[in-house]
């Protein structure tokens, strides 16, 4: 990786800067490509298991991506797709034993949710569209660039739904107890919002903002 | 180009390589996982006592609370005793029982034993019980204190692996928890009954069942059938012992 540098471009050139934001907005995974969707109507319900996924998809995405990548010419072509999904694997593997042993309180909350990361087609995306054909290093910021484009749609979608749905933050509870109907108030949660489809509604929402201020991502037709 | 033998030793190395990491990697976390494990479950039987504890002292709290802890076993008979940590009667600890074993071995007809763990909180005795049964997903747990009368609930706690978030996984919530406090597990002939978790509602109960129930999760049904399931399953062992004692 250190020769590349030398002999290419700086680390953080404008080439490579925009391989991690592109991710954030114009090539959003979620609100753009529409990937890895089931995984965000999943895991959105509470902000907390939002931000570890966010967190744990951006350590197996830059790291695969950095394997694939540092592979990809010794991987045959013909079973390309099955290496993917073994160092996939391995990795979420890993960061489950890891965050059990570490920190098993984030783990019991997240336990359904790392493996559903082996089935995030955003990865494999990035691996067969990206990590097979580019160096280690811009690699690396591809993987970390579409991770945090899906982690901070996770973040925003789970904001809303807590809060509407559960009247909380983080788990902290927002809205003052003297306001639902319960207490005499006139205020009660949407028990819709903590339902998945809400999640996709909500990423509707997003999609159609995003839109609204870049015209260019509509399509003609 | 790649040929078939590229191929296929290839896919050998790879699969050797990440099977060995693997396991490497579960080897050396396991100690580590299975300390987690117990402080979660010693930590359980310490909210269920209505005892807030830390990761770190878990374990001195444990023993200074837990006065004795009994094996049960099917015919209401104690044929473990420890305490102070010393055996005292019997050959387990009933802390090391594995309670999925022994429900299973209930599920087939042989003879079981279950844990029984006694502490004192407010001056007077409580008896604290482990639960164990299957949810929606995966393994649902939790833990049932009851007051020196073997019929109270003085505390309660809960928890999932697998339960959706926000549905099923709510009963892991301490609101949903103290819901049990105060309710009765024995009727007033003194036959017993149990705790319902009520879809719809306790007060969608008759007058006087209404002491046997708490509400079920809204949109977390099958849950919380699950809880009213494993309650009556895991509860139900100890009623031998139970009337024995009064």
């Amino acid at each position: 990786m250190s020769s590349e540098k030398t002999e290419r471009e700086p680390l953080f050139s404008p080439k490579y800067r925009k391989l991690i934001t592109t991710p954030l907005g114009r090539e959003n995974p979620i609100t753009v490509q529409v990937l890895g969707i089931c995984s965000a109507l999943a895991v959105t319900a509470k902000l907390e298991p939002a931000f570890v996924m966010a967190l744990s998809v951006m350590v197996v995405m830059g790291v695969g991506n950095v394997v694939i990548a540092a592979l990809r010419n010794t991987i045959p072509p013909r079973i390309r797709i099955i290496v993917q999904l073994v160092v996939i694997a391995a990795l979420v593997i890993l960061v489950d034993q890891v965050l059990k042993a570490f920190a098993y309180d984030v783990s019991k909350q997240l336990s359904v949710f790392v493996g559903l990361i082996i089935t995030n087609c955003i990865i494999m995306g990035r691996f067969e569209a990206f990590a097979m054909a580019n160096k280690v290093w811009p690699s690396f910021l591809d993987g970390i660039g579409n991770a945090w484009g899906y982690g901070w749609i996770l973040i925003v979608v789970a904001f809303f739904r807590e809060l509407l749905g559960s009247g909380t933050i983080w788990g902290y509870g927002v809205i003052p107890q003297s306001w639902y109907i319960d207490n005499g108030g006139f205020y009660a949660n949407n028990g819709m919002m903590i339902l998945p489809p809400m999640a996709l509604i909500t990423v509707g929402v997003i999609i159609w903002v995003q839109r609204k201020r870049d015209t260019e991502l509509i399509e003609e037709n | 180009m790649f040929t078939n033998r590229y191929i296929f030793i290839y896919s050998s190395v790879m699969v050797i390589i990440v099977a060995a990491i693997l396991s490497t990697a579960a080897m050396v976390l396991k100690p580590y996982q299975e300390r987690n494990i117990a402080i979660a479950k010693i930590q359980g039987i310490l909210i269920a006592a209505d005892i807030e504890s830390t990761t770190e002292n878990a374990e001195t709290l444990f023993d200074q609370v837990i006065l004795e802890e009994l094996v049960i076993d099917q015919d209401g008979k104690v044929t473990g005793r420890y305490s102070k940590g010393q055996l005292t009667e019997g050959d387990d600890r009933a802390f090391d029982l594995n309670l999925k074993k022994e429900l299973y071995n209930k599920r087939q007809g042989n003879p079981y034993k279950v844990p029984l763990y006694m502490a004192e909180a407010d001056g007077e005795e409580i008896y604290i019980i482990p639960l164990l049964g299957t949810g929606l997903w995966g393994p649902i747990y939790g833990n049932i204190a009851l007051k020196a009368d073997k019929n109270t609930i003085y505390g309660a706690e809960f928890g999932n692996d697998k339960e959706t978030p926000g549905l099923g996984a709510e009963i892991s919530e301490r609101n949903f928890a103290l819901q049990f406090l105060g309710k009765t597990l024995f009727n007033q002939k003194g036959d017993f009954v149990s705790i319902t978790v009520k879809k719809g509602g306790v007060e969608t109960m008759p007058a006087d069942n209404r002491i046997h129930g708490v509400d079920a999760i809204s949109g977390g049904t099958i849950t919380s059938d699950a809880v009213t399931k494993m309650l009556e399953n895991c509860l139900g062992n100890y009623v031998a012992y139970f009337k024995s004692q009064l």
